[in-house]
C-alpha cells in the first residue's frame, strides 16, 4: 500500500499501476475522484439497471395492489367511477415506484460494495485513518497474478509515494 | 485583461469555501462540532428550551388520548382546522431540504454542498412533525394502521380513489426516501468521525453506522451513481408530494379549494416556506459555530433570491385564485372570494397573509436586504408565519361558509390546538439540536471536493475518452 498527498499524484500513480498490468488493485481517497475510474480501469456498475427493475416492480406492485383491491377483493363503486379507475390509481403506483427504486439504489449500492463489512485488512495500517481525512492510498493485492513481494514493493516505491506500507491480513 | 477575466469569473462563480482551507482543516472544523468533548453551554440552553417546549406536545397528546378530539376547536363545518393547517405547514417546510439536496444536485449547483446536510435533516424532522397531525386527527390514532392495505379480519379495503389515501402513500414514501438519501450522504462522513473519534463508545457507534466504509475507488464509483439516482428519484417525488397534498383540497368540490392552480401553487409555497426555515436555521448556526467560511454570504444571497422567486410564484397563485373565482362566474366562488377578502369575519387573516408573503419579500429585490443576514432572518420568520396563515386562510375561510347558509359556522382554536402546534415546534428544534451535536452538519466529503486542490490536474498521460469520468458530476 502506498500513501500519496494529492488527488493528482494518486491518479498518475494509478495509471502507471494499470499500465504495468496489475488488476487486483484499489485506491482509497477521502472524496470521489472521477478520473480514478479510468485510471484503475473500473467497469461501469450495473446499479442503474437494478434500480430500473426495482422501479418497474414498484409500479407493478402498486397497480396490482389497487387492481386486486378494487376489482377482485372489494369491488365497490365510488363516485360513479369504474372499478379499475386508472387515473386515480396513478399516485399510489407512482409513489411505490419511487419507493422500491430508491430502496434498490441504496441496498444495491451497499451490497455491490460488499458493505456492511466491519473488518478489512486495510484498517490494520495505522495511517489508513487518514484516508477519511486528507491522504490517498493505493493498494496492490497479493492475489494479483503479477504480484511478487520484492518487485512490487520496489515498483511502488518508484511511484513517488510518501511511504509504502505492508498490509497485514 | 486576464485580471478582468478572473474578476468576471469570480463574480459568476464566487468561491463556495472562503478562507484558507485544505482537506484536513475542513474535516477538523466540521467534525470537531461533533467530536469536541465539552458541549457548549449555549447548546444546553437552546436544547433545554426546545426540549421543554416539546413537553407541551407530550402533555397535549396525553390529554387528547384521554378525552378525544373534542378538546380542539374543530367543529362542523370546520372539521380540518389546526391539525391539517399544521400538517401542510410542516410538510411544506420539508420540501426545501429535498430541493436543495436533489434538484440542485442535478442542476450541478455547487453551492448546495455546504447546506444540503442540515437541510435534509430539517426535512426529516419536519416530516416527522407533519406526520403526527393527520394521525392524531383521525381521533383514534391507535387504529391509524387501518390506513395501510393489509388483509384483515374485517374484510375491508382502502379506497384508493381518495386523495387522503394518496397522501398516506406520498408522505410515507417521502419520509422513507428522505431518510435513505440523508443516510447515504452521511456514510462517508460517519466513517470520518469513526476514524477521528477518541472515545471508545463513540468510535464503536460511528463504526456500526459507517458499516465499514473505507473510501475505496470502486465503492465511490457505485456510491456516486447511487446518490445521483436517488437525487433523480427524489426530484419527481418532492414535486409529487405537495401536489398530492394539494389534491386533498382541489379534488373536493368546495369553493376556494376546487382549483387547478393548486398543485404548482402548493409546491412553490412549500419551497418558499422551506427556504425560509433553512435560513432561520443556518443564520444562527453559522454564527454560533463560526462557520462563515463554509456557509458564506453568497449562500445566504442565493437562498434569498430563491425565496424571492418562489414567493412571486406564490403571489401569482393568490392572484389566480382571485381571477378564477371571478372568471368561473359561479355565485359560490365569487361569494367565497369576496367573503375571504372583504366581507367575511376572517378578512384580516387574508390581508395579513398578503402582507407576510407578498409585501415582505419585495424587500429582497434590494441588495441591502439580500446581503444582510439580519434582514434575511427577519423576512424568513415573517414568511414562515405567512405560509402558516396561507393554510389557515385556505382551510378555515373556505370551510366556514360553504353552499348552505344553514351550515355556516365559526372557528376558534383552543388552548390545546396551540399547545400541540407549539409542542411540535419544540420537538423539531430539539431534534435539530441533537443532530447538530451528534452528526456532521455539513457534508465533509463534498466540501473537500470544492477545494481547488481536489481537481486532478491534467498530466502527460493520454485519456482515451477525455472529459469527465463515466459517472458525470
Amino acid at each position: 500500500m502506498a500513501e500519496f498527498d494529492s488527488a493528482t499524484e494518486i491518479v498518475v500513480a494509478a495509471e502507471k499501476v494499470r499500465d504495468a498490468g496489475f488488476t487486483k488493485t484499489d485506491a482509497y481517497s477521502p472524496f470521489p475522484i472521477h478520473e480514478m475510474d479510468e485510471a484503475l480501469g473500473i467497469k461501469r456498475t450495473i446499479l442503474p439497471y437494478l434500480v430500473f427493475c426495482g422501479g418497474v416492480c414498484g409500479l407493478l406492485l402498486g397497480l396490482g395492489l389497487q387492481y386486486y383491491t378494487h376489482v377482485i377483493e372489494y369491488p365497490i363503486i365510488v363516485g360513479g367511477r369504474p372499478h379499475f379507475s386508472l387515473p386515480a390509481f396513478v399516485p399510489p403506483a407512482y409513489e411505490l415506484t419511487i419507493l422500491l427504486a430508491s430502496f434498490t439504489a441504496v441496498i444495491g449500492m451497499l451490497l455491490l460494495n460488499g458493505l456492511p463489512r466491519p473488518y478489512h485488512p486495510v484498517f490494520n495500517v495505522p495511517r489508513f485513518n487518514l484516508a477519511s481525512r486528507e491522504k490517498f492510498f493505493l493498494v496492490i493485492e497479493e492475489a494479483d497474478p503479477k504480484f511478487d513481494y520484492t518487485a512490487t514493493k520496489t515498483f511502488m516505491e518508484n511511484l513517488n509515494p510518501q511511504e509504502v506500507f505492508d498490509v497485514e491480513e | 485583461m486576464n485580471q478582468d477575466a478572473k474578476e468576471v469569473q469570480e463574480r459568476i462563480y464566487p468561491p463556495m469555501v472562503e478562507g484558507h482551507h485544505d482537506y484536513a482543516s475542513v474535516t477538523d472544523k466540521i467534525s470537531d462540532i461533533t467530536l469536541k468533548k465539552r458541549t457548549p453551554f449555549g447548546w444546553f440552553i437552546g436544547f433545554g428550551i426546545a426540549f421543554l417546549t416539546a413537553q407541551l406536545l407530550l402533555i397535549t397528546v396525553t390529554i387528547l388520548f384521554a378525552n378525544g378530539v373534542g378538546i380542539w376547536g374543530n367543529n362542523q363545518p370546520i372539521g380540518w382546522a389546526f391539525p391539517i393547517i399544521n400538517f401542510v405547514w410542516w410538510i411544506g417546510i420539508g420540501h426545501a431540504g429535498t430541493l436543495i439536496s436533489a434538484i440542485l444536485l442535478l442542476l450541478n449547483q455547487k453551492w448546495r454542498t455546504s447546506i444540503n446536510r442540515f437541510a435534509e435533516a430539517m426535512t426529516l424532522f419536519a416530516v416527522a412533525c407533519a406526520g403526527m397531525f393527520p394521525v392524531l386527527h383521525t381521533g383514534r390514532p391507535w387504529l391509524a394502521f387501518w390506513m395501510l392495505p393489509y388483509p384483515n379480519t374485517m374484510g375491508m379495503w382502502q379506497n384508493f380513489r381518495s386523495p387522503l389515501m394518496w397522501d398516506v402513500f406520498a408522505v410515507s414514501t417521502y419520509a422513507t426516501v428522505s431518510l435513505l438519501f440523508w443516510f447515504v450522504g452521511l456514510i462517508p462522513d460517519i466513517a470520518t468521525l469513526r476514524d477521528r473519534a477518541k472515545n471508545k463508545y463513540f468510535k464503536f457507534a460511528y463504526g456500526i453506522l459507517a458499516m465499514g466504509w473505507r473510501g475505496s475507488a470502486r465503492h465511490w464509483h457505485r456510491y456516486e451513481l447511487a446518490y445521483l439516482l436517488l437525487a433523480g428519484l427524489s426530484t419527481p417525488l418532492v414535486l409529487s408530494v405537495h401536489s398530492i397534498v394539494s389534491f386533498d383540497f382541489s379534488v373536493s368540490q368546495l369553493p376556494g379549494w376546487h382549483a387547478t392552480i393548486f398543485p404548482p401553487y402548493f409546491v412553490a409555497g412549500a419551497i418558499f416556506a422551506g427556504f425560509a426555515m433553512v435560513l432561520i436555521l443556518c443564520i444562527p448556526l453559522r454564527v454560533w459555530y463560526n462557520m462563515k467560511d463554509l456557509i458564506t454570504d453568497t449562500h445566504l444571497i442565493y437562498m434569498g433570491k430563491i425565496m424571492l422567486a418562489t414567493g412571486l410564484i406564490v403571489c401569482y397563485g393568490y392572484a389566480m385564485e382571485g381571477f378564477f373565482s371571478w372568471y368561473s362566474a359561479t355565485d359560490f366562488e365569487v361569494f367565497m372570494m369576496h367573503n375571504r377578502m372583504f366581507s367575511g369575519p376572517y378578512w384580516w387573516s387574508y390581508w395579513l397573509l398578503i402582507l407576510c408573503n407578498g409585501v415582505s419579500i419585495q424587500f429582497l429585490w434590494f441588495k441591502r436586504f439580500r446581503e444582510s443576514a439580519f434582514w434575511l432572518f427577519i423576512i424568513s420568520i415573517v414568511v414562515s408565519i405567512g405560509m402558516w396563515l396561507e393554510r389557515f386562510v385556505i382551510i378555515v375561510t373556505s370551510l366556514h361558509r360553504d353552499f348552505l347558509p344553514s351550515s355556516w359556522g365559526m372557528y376558534a382554536p383552543t388552548m390545546f390546538d396551540w399547545s400541540l402546534y407549539i409542542g411540535t415546534i419544540g420537538f423539531f428544534f430539539a431534534l435539530i439540536f441533537l443532530f447538530v451535536r451528534m452528526l456532521p452538519v455539513i457534508s465533509i466529503f463534498e466540501v473537500r471536493t470544492l477545494l481547488p486542490e481536489a481537481k486532478v490536474e491534467p498530466h502527460g498521460h493520454k485519456h482515451e475518452h477525455g472529459g469527465s469520468g463515466p459517472v458525470g458530476d
